[in-house]
């Protein structure tokens, strides 16, 4: 690169400026680029830098307390040294199977209403809107559930917190769902209609299912965000310190036992709280990279178009 | 699919079934728009529960509900001022932390950064948006804490003297403004890198190039072509992020002390709203402080709408579709 | 090839059914538009289209690029209308029936007149097989395996594939070449024995040797399946057609015997187009 003087006839005042910093000594500014650099540098490291602190506390304090026990076992009362989160660990499975059951057929439903009706005076308020719940904190998600199921129900749930999350899954799967399925072609469409498939079939058996594999790393990277959330629950699930699978009593979560393990006062509990961590943590990468996966296995069949 | 009628053609001889109706197109259409409209019907579901549950409150207390300092529940007293005090006080620090480190490492990813860093950084980056609050509440307690007690606030109040300034009195309790503040800074980081990043991709590949054609350094045709063509897209990214951090619980509430006080220093303890909800709500035995925590979230749920309408537009507005997919 | 299946297989669908008068003269005509207009949105895309099509023959629609001969083709299995701005009037008659009558079912059209187009489009998630079989499963009454692995061969072999593929056929339909993708979507086509098939300019995107082997399976249809070809290429249309209509900005200029309009067009515009002096 050369600092060249920039000539015009009437230089405007930006073009002045311009010429006046190509008139600066190219060593000067050279070293401001590698200044910068290091800055930049150092702000991606100094980024980096609490994950790798907060998987590291997980992993050690984590892993020293995780033991068979740990996914077998119920919860013991203070001062019993052992115990485990079976219940908690069978409970976020419930919960979030609740979820996929409530949010997957609205989602990927309002997915492909939003894919067929581009431009619609619907569809766009209804993609608006999608981002606006996508935006909604999760603790107001979670006075909502209570407000609209557990009151009138009269008590705690795995139901109304499945339909806490279940809701946050919607606009997430919807989005994704929408752009997968813009990414089939019109003319798969075309030939489906040509070969004399209702719409519904078209749509059902041609563009979903080539559209799937998308759709399911979408599904997956919404569970893997709401396996973890911990603020829905609190009002809805509730926690259960007994084994329960009922889906109107009040279940047993893993966030929900981190949290009250984490502000409890007792040691026992605090290990428990940082294996509960790590399975926890665990669970969602699992999610993640199958999610990865999967996309992957998208890329693969695409290339032999 | 309903039985098609035989039309014959007497000419010919040979018969064509092409008449009869389709419902299954019907019912297809009937399903997926109704499912479509369920998301709309969702929130306006979402909003009318939890403004009727919070409109006693509203209509007792008025504005005074906003700006009363006066929280008790059991002479049915009630102002959200510390809580919406310390809502936008932890997360203005949250940005203010956060906002330089996210922006530096998206461009550092976008334009400096070596092909085979950009995935494995990028990953790590995406990951800390994966890590659930909660963990990081744990985390905090039990690490953040320990260090701002000693040696990080006697460091700031005592040897930086900016105990001097009312921003840093006090005792180093350790749960405080302050640490709300710093974990929040590291849950909102990826969400504003990850828009930035997406919209700094979005720069056409001309705007660097006219630049470093003038005979700009890197650095030069970032600060004076690419940032400024990618201005509103990463405030859009920044606003987005502040979404995130006014409405975030379970961290904030493991770690900010829950006070219902408003004070000046960081290092004393405060609440936000959604911790005041996430601490109060299973205790709350009267309908009026249940109503009054109802009147909070509704307050939380109409900053949070307006915040991310804001962002969504100004991200909109620089990279279209692509770039708002990040959100 | 003749189809090799019984046609109580076949259903309804086959254009000769047993019960069927048995005489089918070859002077018939199977498909006939009739005073066909056709609009997106506001454009005026084809003019008052008159042209019958007999049974068995191969009509080749030629004409330069936006002269309305494809969306006349996608008007004549109801294909227009999946366009969200397509509009037509008219009348379209497959065996004397208008497929364009109130109470016509379109899904139910579109199973009698088959479509190839341009792009080879064999549906990713399917295998080769699957493809095939496509149509077979929307096609009225239960077709069991063992019948559609009959129909799936006939089709392959009708379609000259089934040499190349006999060996794959639960492979991915991805995996073949373009021309065999392309003649995949024939058998697809075929497999419904539809009375008409349509051919929206199916060697467009092809190689030469593929498409010659397209053209070459054109020929060998001809006299089993009644086949409108619409095609940029004048020669192809020679090569392989009956009977050739000229189209120029939405109006039908000349239909005839595809070697008496090559060799001397009755309109001037014909003349100039196949001579090469526009489009």
């Amino acid at each position: 690169m050369t600092a060249g003087v920039i000539r015009t006839q009437r230089p405007s005042a930006r073009q002045r400026a311009v010429g006046e910093r190509a008139r600066k000594s190219l060593g000067r500014r050279r070293a401001v680029n590698g200044v910068m650099l290091g800055v930049l540098a150092t702000a991606a490291v100094i980024t980096v830098l609490p994950l790798l602190f907060i998987l590291g506390h997980l992993v050690t304090k984590g892993a020293t307390s995780l033991d068979l026990a740990f996914f077998t076992h119920m919860p013991t009362p203070v001062g019993e040294a052992g115990g485990g989160m079976a219940n908690a660990i069978v409970g976020t499975l419930i919960i979030i199977g609740l979820a996929m059951l409530f949010g997957l057929p609205v989602g990927v439903g309002a997915g492909l209403y939003l894919a067929e009706n581009r431009g619609a005076w619907l569809a766009n308020s209804v993609r608006f809107l999608s981002d606006v719940l996508n935006g909604l904190p999760s603790i107001v998600m979670g006075i909502f559930a209570w407000q609209f199921l557990v009151r009138p129900m009269g008590h705690f749930s795995a139901l109304s917190g499945g339909v806490a999350l279940g809701v946050m899954m919607i606009p997430m799967i919807a989005r994704t769902t929408e752009e997968m399925v813009r990414t089939v072609p019109t003319s798969l469409r075309e030939a489906a209609l040509a070969l004399g498939y209702a719409r519904w079939r078209t749509g059902l058996t041609i563009v979903l299912r080539t559209a799937s594999a998308g759709i399911v790393t979408g599904v997956l990277v919404s569970l893997a965000r709401v396996a973890g959330e911990t603020a829905p629950l609190l009002f809805t699930a509730f926690g259960n310190q007994f084994w329960s699978t009922s889906v109107t009593q009040p279940i047993a979560a893993l966030p929900l036992q981190i949290f009250n393990y984490a502000i409890s006062p007792y040691d026992d509990w605090h290990r428990l709280a940082w294996a509960g961590a790590l399975v926890l943590i665990a669970l969602i990468l699992v999610i993640s990279i199958v999610a990865r996966v999967a996309t992957r296995a998208r890329f693969d069949m695409g290339s032999g178009d | 699919m309903s039985p098609t009628v035989l039309t014959a053609d007497p000419g010919a001889g040979t018969v064509v079934r092409i008449h009869g109706r389709h419902i299954g197109d019907r019912i297809y259409r009937g399903a997926i728009t109704f499912f479509a409209v369920c998301v709309p019907l969702l929130v306006a579901l979402v909003a009318w529960e939890i403004a009727v549950a919070g409109w006693p409150t509203f209509r007792h207390f008025g504005l005074s509900f906003l700006t009363s300092s006066d929280w008790d529940p059991v002479k049915d007293r009630f102002g959200a001022a510390p809580a919406i005090y310390g809502t936008l006080v932890s997360s203005a620090i949250a940005l203010v932390i956060a906002t330089p480190l996210a922006v530096g490492v998206s461009v550092f990813l976008s334009e400096f950064a070596p092909r085979w860093m950009r995935q494995p950084v990028g990953f790590l980056v995406d990951l800390l948006a994966a890590i659930p609050s909660v963990v990081y509440g744990l985390w905090g307690i039990f690490v953040l804490l320990p260090l701002l007690r000693d040696p990080v606030m006697p460091f700031l109040r005592d040897t930086l003297e900016l105990g001097s300034t009312p921003f840093f009195t006090g005792p180093a309790y350790g749960p405080s403004m302050l640490a709300a503040g710093l974990i929040l800074a590291i849950m909102v980081l990826p969400y504003i890198a990850s828009v930035s990043r997406e919209v700094l991709l979005a720069v056409p590949r001309a705007q660097r190039e006219a630049a470093l054609a003038l005979g700009a350094t890197r650095w030069e045709a970032i600060w004076r072509a690419v940032l400024p063509y990618a201005k509103s897209g990463i405030v859009g990214g920044i606003i987005l992020g502040l979404g995130r951090a006014l409405g975030e619980t379970m961290a904030v509430t493991m770690l900010i002390g829950n006070r219902q006080e408003i004070s000046a220093s960081l290092l004393a303890p405060g609440y936000t709203m959604a911790s005041l909800i996430a601490n109060e709500f299973s205790e709350a035995s009267s309908d009026a402080h249940l109503s009054a925590l109802m009147a909070v979230g509704f307050t939380l749920l109409i900053i949070t709408i307006v915040v991310n309408a804001i962002a969504r537009w100004l991200v909109w507005r620089v990279g279209g579709g692509a770039a708002s997919k990040a959100l | 090839m003749a189809i090799e299946v019984k046609s109580e297989l076949a259903g309804l669908a086959d254009p000769r059914p047993a019960n069927a008068a048995p005489a089918v003269t070859p002077e018939r005509t199977r498909l006939a538009a009739e005073s066909l207009d056709a609009w997106f949105g506001s454009i005026h895309a084809v003019h008052d289209i008159s042209l019958p099509v007999r049974e068995g023959s191969v009509m080749a629609i030629i004409g330069p690029s936006g002269c309305g001969k494809s969306t006349f083709l996608r008007c004549l299995n109801r294909m227009h209308e999946t366009v969200s701005t397509g509009r037509v009037s008219g009348r379209v008659l497959l065996d004397g029936a208008d497929i364009y009558d109130g109470g016509v079912n379109p899904i139910a059209v579109r199973k009698h007149i088959g479509m190839v187009f341009q792009r080879p489009t064999p549906f990713p998630t399917m295998s080769i097989r699957d493809n095939v079989a496509a149509g077979l499963r929307v096609m009225d009454g239960h077709v069991s395996r063992r019948e559609t692995d009959a129909i799936v061969e006939s089709a392959l072999r009708r379609a000259a594939l089934w040499g190349e593929v006999k060996d794959r056929l639960g492979a991915s339909a991805l995996a073949l070449s373009g021309g065999q993708q392309q003649r995949l979507c024939i058998a697809r086509a075929l497999a419904t024995s539809p009375r008409v098939l349509l051919l929206d300019e199916p060697t467009a995107s092809l190689d030469p040797a593929s498409t010659q082997s397209i053209e070459q399976l054109v020929r060998e249809l001809r006299g089993d399946v009644t086949i409108i070809i619409v095609t940029h290429n004048m020669q192809q249309a020679a090569r392989i057609s009956d009977r050739t209509a000229f189209f120029l900005a939405g109006d039908l200029v000349e239909v005839a015997p595809t070697e008496s309009l090559f060799t001397s067009p009755s309109d001037p515009r014909t003349e100039a187009y196949i001579t090469g002096r526009f489009g």
